[in-house]
């Protein structure tokens, strides 16, 4: 039909809402990347010498790689001389030892971000891990947390009151050289969380960091690691919003988790970065390396991601499936409209016996957006009877956007069962239409239909934040019928 | 309660209504029947707002408004139902999760207040008996792995539910065995009330052995080219669309 194509275009038209900029003196180191720059951030935040050696290590190696190109996403170079790698809120010297000593400018932001702390603190066990740029500025439930003798800080207080913990597990499951982004995160990372769970415990509530790139020209580089001791269970959630910029942002986050025997994390991440305007321009690259290690038997790491955001996403998510029984999950959303792009899948590596994964992605297309999933199932050699299943669905909205699926499947085991299923799928007019006509207005109309559509992975997420999910979707894909 | 008057639509330019009328008052079961390309699934969808359809001629007033004027969830708030020849799959969409966004939506445009969950459910047990059709399905995506007649008892369903005030059945008859057209059919008499019309479109008389219209109107090449009585339906049974083509071209 002749009309039905610009309707639909019309639908993915909204502006960011989390567009503004907080004023706050910050201290930033000027733009460049050398080794004196790598010992002045580890001399500001007072680390040990043995993490600024692992720094070290990690940028001279980064110095010999190359931007991967592998990728399905285009970008002009990134200058990385012209980056700051350190900007921290001024107040911040100190530190607060409550939120009221927080710059109130600050937890207006977070106000505005639909985080209010305050209000947080009373509903029901969400801990908050507040990351304002790089440094951590209010931890909420610390108390409560202790009890459980669960450890819930900043990556820096890690390093300074547990560095025993941090020493044993950093760069055990992403190492230093490990890829491009994460080289250079591990040279220049500034903070990010710092989790561990002892023996046993389930975590007593939903631990949850709140990410923002306020400052302009910052890369953010946090570095988060979570360590699930035997038999211990946590459920974790990152959301990260950033404001309005028409220049490029840079964020090479790297989140590692060890799962001990018989423990299990749940890590999910509602990723709302700023998109760029409706031309392309601006946004965040969002340039992160997750991985998971299913160190212990019967241990468990389950990832759900909802990207809306972000000029570009790069990032995969995965899971070393080492220990015997292991269970490796991924379920993800990515959304991209304008002229977003999106390149993100996840790995699962099965090395233990009896190890199986689950992948369910669901890819959204709208506008000029270009979305793909690119995932590898790998099956070693002594992983018997390791199982998986992949589904990889896409959803299109409207004519000039694509979807993209690389699934690659390495089978060295012949006990190993592999399943997948992709489907690609225009949102359609006839669906669009049979809702209208039973009253439901257009956008409605196109939230059904999408929260339809990922079903699936937003039953996965903990209930208080599918509903933020459902609202982030529908805020993203907001005019685009018309 | 609705007045088509000399309506010419096209689609991709090309005019499948040739100027047609019609007069549907409150209460009246109309059937419209004409052979296959006579325009009668454009009729619907005109009537309805689907995209797609340009309107080059003509008016459509319905309950004093101008009907074209409206958007289609407007159209439906204003009480018209569109009983789905393919009625479409939405995956992931729960079936009475729809219902009850359309029932709220229809109530808040009457500025009536949203129906709560409890109430809403009473509602649907009530209703889904009239159809005959399976509660499993209510907690099912809509339409999805439904048969051809589950589906098409769902959208009698919904139509009793939502209590419309001009209900349009395009080919709701088709691809029914003699039970689910049976069922059908008592959901659609069961609704046939002095406020209510209803317009049937079909290709077959057989529906209208179950409901009986008021009006039998015969669509071909965009017109209609003869109105009567439900002895129509049954003469055209018997010699076709032919007889009356050839009747109105040699008028």
């Amino acid at each position: 039909m002749a009309t039905e194509n610009s309707n639909i275009e019309e639908l993915v038209r909204k502006e960011y809402q989390h567009g503004f900029v907080t004023e706050i003196d910050a201290d930033t180191v000027p733009p460049g990347l050398n080794e004196d720059v790598i010992r002045l951030i580890s001399a500001k935040k007072d680390e040990p010498e043995w993490l600024l050696e692992w720094r070290l290590k990690a940028y001279r190696h980064w110095l010999t790689m190359t931007h991967p190109t592998w990728a399905h996403v285009q970008h002009p170079p990134i200058d990385y001389q012209a980056i700051s790698y350190f900007s921290a809120p001024k107040s911040k010297k100190d530190g607060p030892k409550s939120l009221d000593e927080v710059d109130p400018k600050l937890l207006e932001t977070y106000e505005k971000l639909g985080i209010p702390l305050h209000e947080q603190k009373m509903l029901a066990g969400v801990a908050v891990d507040a990351v304002f740029d790089s440094v951590s500025v209010a931890t909420t439930f610390k108390e409560k947390l202790a009890a459980a003798g669960v450890i819930f800080c900043s990556f820096s207080e890690a390093v300074q009151n547990h560095p025993e913990l941090v020493r044993q597990y950093l760069g055990t499951v992403v190492p230093g050289a490990d890829n491009f982004f994460a080289a250079l995160n591990s040279a220049v990372f500034t903070d990010g969380s710092f989790c561990y769970i002892p023996k046993n415990t389930r975590c007593p509530m939903e631990l949850s960091t709140y990410f923002r790139i306020n400052a302009s020209n910052t890369g953010q580089f946090e570095r988060t690691l979570i360590i699930a001791d035997e038999g211990s269970h946590v459920s974790y959630l990152e959301g990260c919003t950033a404001p309005q910029r028409d220049e490029n942002q840079l964020h090479a986050a790297v989140v590692e988790l060890v799962a001990l025997d018989n423990a299990q994390i749940k890590y999910s991440t509602v990723q709302n970065w700023y998109p760029g305007d409706e031309n392309g321009v601006g946004g965040i690259y969002n340039f992160v390396t997750k991985r998971g290690d299913c160190r212990g038997v019967n241990s468990k790491i389950s990832w759900t991601q909802v990207e809306t955001g972000s000029a570009i996403t790069w990032k995969y998510p995965s899971c070393l499936l080492r220990g015997d029984n292991s269970i490796g999950e991924f379920y993800s959303v990515a959304v991209t409209n304008g002229y977003q792009q999106a390149d993100t899948g996840t790995k699962m590596i099965h090395l233990g016996k009896n190890t199986s994964s689950t992948i369910i992605s669901k890819g959204i297309s709208a506008g000029h957006a270009q979305n793909a999933y690119r995932g590898l199932v790998k099956i070693s050699r002594k992983a018997e009877n390791a199982r998986n299943y992949t589904q990889c669905d896409s959803l299109l909205m409207g004519k000039q956007c694509g979807a993209h699926t690389f699934p690659y499947i390495e089978s060295m085991n012949p006990t190993a069962q592999v399943e997948h299923e992709a489907t690609t799928s225009k949102i359609g007019d006839d669906q669009l239409f049979y809702l209208r006509q039973r009253g439901i207005s257009e956008e409605d109309a196109v939230n059904m239909i999408v929260n339809g559509f990922c079903k699936d992975v937003f039953r996965e997420l903990p209930m208080e934040f599918a509903v933020e999910a459902q609202k982030l979707l529908g805020v993203t894909l907001e005019g685009a019928v018309g | 309660m609705l007045n088509i008057n000399n309506l010419h639509a096209s689609i991709d330019n090309k005019e499948i209504l040739k100027g047609l009328n019609l007069e549907v008052k409150a209460g009246e079961v109309h059937a419209i029947m004409g052979p296959n390309g006579s325009g009668k699934s454009t009729l619907a969808n005109v009537l309805s707002g689907r995209d797609g359809y340009e309107v080059t001629r003509g008016e459509v007033r319905y309950m004093d408004k101008d009907l074209l004027q409206l958007a289609p969830e407007e159209r439906a708030r204003e009480g018209i139902f569109l009983a789905f020849q393919y009625p479409v799959e939405i995956p992931g969409v729960n079936n009475v999760y729809l219902l009850k966004a359309a029932l709220n939506a229809v109530r808040v445009h009457r500025g009536e207040p949203e129906m709560d969950a409890v109430d809403f459910l009473k509602l649907v047990r009530e209703r889904i008996k009239v159809v005959n059709m399976s509660e499993e399905l209510l907690n099912r995506s809509v339409n999805e792995g439904f048969s051809g007649g589950e589906k098409k008892r769902n959208e009698i369903f919904q139509m009793t539910l939502l209590e419309p005030k001009l209900a349009i059945l395009d080919e709701t008859d088709s691809g029914l065995d003699i039970d689910a057209l049976k069922v059908v059919a008592e959901g659609v008499n069961r609704l046939r009330d002095p406020d209510r019309s209803i317009i049937m479109i079909t290709h077959y008389q057989r529906l209208l052995d179950y409901i009986k219209p008021d009006h039998v109107h015969v669509l071909s090449r965009g017109r209609i080219i003869k109105s009567g009585g439900p002895e129509l339906a049954l003469e055209l049974e018997e010699k076709g669309y032919d007889w009356v083509n050839a009747e109105a071209d040699a008028a």
